[in-house]
């Protein structure tokens, strides 16, 4: 793969996600105020001092977007990691060893699929502690029925084939087949699949904080911010819209990496290139 | 997705062969009941497998044990969890879902309420967003590569990254605030006309419409160009068929069941989505009355909830597989 391969789509979704992840990584250097220390009025407006103005109770709005990165994006990428280490591990166990093992999880996906994952969370969070650990358990166990399907079609595909029967004429055991044929084999499209997936755990993070149910205050986290400051939006206060712009902006870019990993991903299929 | 009751039987079998249509759709509606009564299950035994005793959590402080013994008691919680959940999902068929822990009031009559007032926002949101994303997603293949494609692709790859709630209060900034072109927050009541209510919904409508229209219109344009790229279509175009007639004849009623899995796939996708709307707008639906019940633990609108929006998204995707069924002829004669 060659840099000047990359379209420029592609190049901004990268910068994008750089810059934020910059952000979040030295986010007490950065920010020019503390996460949640107030250094004036409510609401007050954009000046040189405050770039974005100030929030409901007077912090400094830009600060806590810096300071807001680490969280979404720490929550975020933690529940994506691990719910692809579960969804991928379960699905390569059911595709490679088939037969009952197969079906009850291939079933008991199809039924955690027939909840809507936002409602499934809903019910979840209204009984579970309200901890930063069960939030991204819950997120990450939600999220792997969907990899789980993904993983067990891809994995499919790849058992039938020649080498994985070699392997196991070979004498080799399931976990050999798992790491070693089945996953350099579909790297691919679950690369892109992790990208759609991190994006999706950022809307839904966002989606419970500003729900009231996601990280709890006085942290500060993007979809909260939107929480914090909506009453502002009827009198004309813009302030909730920049945390939210800020969420739109990271799922933007990690949509447009995505894009140009599928299309790669299609193109190296010999696919038709969209479709 | 052959049930055992279908199989082990000679007489269903042969009702089976006789009526390959109906039989289908009959194990359809048996499967979706089962789902049904599964989910009934994990929605009532998952929260009481959860850690976490009610009773203590919702005196807090204090909770000294008699206090939580009697609480107990009073919301029956020291019975087993099979007698409670046959009580419950007994309940439940009747439209009875006990009383609410938080206000003490009746489950049911407020879902009653809410309820018709969610299908009427969703309804709405459909009704506007299905015919403008099919056909933006026909007009996206029929320039496909072209400027318009293009435009719509980046366009929807935009749309579909922004949050709900964003949408929502841009909207808001700009009507409400800025232009006063129409009304926030979106409350309606009993006594309402027909027309204040629409009038009340605009805004809650185009947001959902916006969050759904470029899902729904990417997934119509990946089905159409599917269709459209396979062999049949080729042959009709080198027989030399005219590009009307091939897309009447062959196209359309091919791309007739991914275009229908697409809108019920989307519509089911609304239920969600008007959950966050309705907090947005302060709208009185089922959303905002789940969330408000999450936040302070009361269980049993929580369960209740999410009962019925479990059972809206089993029945929308049911409709849709019975819908492609008879849509596509191959779809009844399982291998």
């Amino acid at each position: 793969m060659r840099l000047n391969e990359i379209p420029l789509t592609a190049w901004v979704g990268i910068f994008g996600i750089v810059l934020t992840l910059f952000c979040a990584l030295f986010a007490p250097w950065i920010a020019p105020y503390g996460e949640t220390e107030v250094v004036g009025d409510v609401w007050a407006p954009a000046s040189s001092a405050y770039p974005f103005g100030l929030d409901n109770l007077g912090r400094d709005i830009l600060s806590r977007l810096i300071f807001g990165a680490q969280t979404t994006v720490f929550v975020s990428l933690a529940s994506t990691v691990l719910s692809f280490a579960l969804g991928i591990i379960l699905s390569f166990i059911a595709a490679t060893t088939r037969g009952w093992v197969d079906t009850g999880l291939s079933r008991l996906n199809d039924l955690m699929m027939s909840i809507p994952t936002l409602i499934f969370a809903l019910v979840v969070l209204a009984a579970l502690p309200q901890t930063l650990t069960t939030l991204i358990l819950v997120m990450a166990v939600l999220d792997s029925t969907r990899v789980f399907r993904l993983g067990r079609a891809v994995a499919l595909d790849v058992a039938v084939m020649d080498f994985v029967e070699a392997a196991r004429l070979r004498g080799e055991g399931t976990p050999w087949i798992i790491f070693r044929e089945i996953l350099p084999n579909t790297l691919s499209p679950l690369l892109a699949e992790f990208g759609l997936r991190f994006a999706f755990a950022i809307l839904f993070l966002s989606t419970l904080s500003f729900l009231g149910l996601g990280i709890q205050p006085p942290d500060a986290d993007w979809g909260g911010m939107v929480k914090d400051n909506k009453d502002g939006i009827i009198f004309g206060v813009a302030a909730a819209l920049v945390p939210g712009g800020a969420i739109a902006f990271l799922t933007i870019c990690v949509n447009l990496v995505v894009d140009w990993l599928l299309k790669r991903t299609s193109s190296l299929k010999g696919g038709r290139g969209d479709a | 997705m052959t049930t055992p009751e279908t199989t082990s039987f000679a007489g269903i079998r042969r009702f089976s062969a006789r009526f390959p249509l109906a039989s289908r759709i009959l194990e359809r509606l048996l499967l979706s009941l089962l789902l049904l009564f599964a989910v009934s299950v994990m929605i009532f035994g998952g929260i009481e497998a959860l850690p976490g005793d009610f009773a203590s959590t919702y005196l807090g402080q204090s909770a000294t044990p008699e206090a939580v013994a009697r609480i107990r008691s009073e919301l029956g919680l020291d019975q087993s969890i099979v007698t409670r959940y046959v009580d419950w999902l007994g309940g439940a068929m009747t439209g009875d879902f006990g009383n609410s822990w938080a206000s003490g009031q009746s489950v049911g009559e407020q879902i009653g309420k809410r309820l018709g007032n969610s299908l009427f926002l969703a309804f709405f949101a459909a009704i506007v967003a299905v015919p403008l994303a099919v056909g933006l997603g026909l007009l996206a293949v029929r320039f496909r590569n072209k400027l318009p494609d293009k435009l719509i692709n980046i366009l929807s790859l935009a749309a579909v990254s922004l949050p709900e709630f964003f949408v929502g209060y841009l909207l808001i900034l700009i009507f409400v605030v800025t232009y006063g072109a129409a009304v926030f927050p979106s409350t309606v009541y009993d006594s309402m006309s027909l027309l204040d209510r629409l009038n009340a919904i605009v805004l809650p409508v185009a947001t959902l419409v916006l969050v759904v229209l470029a899902h729904m219109m990417r997934m119509t344009r990946a089905a159409i160009i599917q269709v459209m790229s396979s062999a049949y279509m080729e042959t009709a175009e080198l027989k030399g068929l005219g590009a009307l007639r091939a897309i009447i004849k062959h196209a359309a009623p091919n791309a007739l069941a991914p275009i229908i899995n697409v809108v019920a796939l989307n519509l089911a996708y609304l239920i969600v989505g008007v959950v966050v709307v309705e907090v947005v707008f302060v709208y009185p639906g089922m959303g905002q009355y789940m969330v408000d019940a999450v936040t302070v633990r009361d269980l049993p609108v929580v369960q209740a909830c999410g009962l019925i929006f479990a059972a809206i998204y089993i029945g929308l995707n049911m409709t849709a597989d019975i819908l492609a069924i008879l849509a596509n002829p191959r779809l009844r004669h399982p291998r």
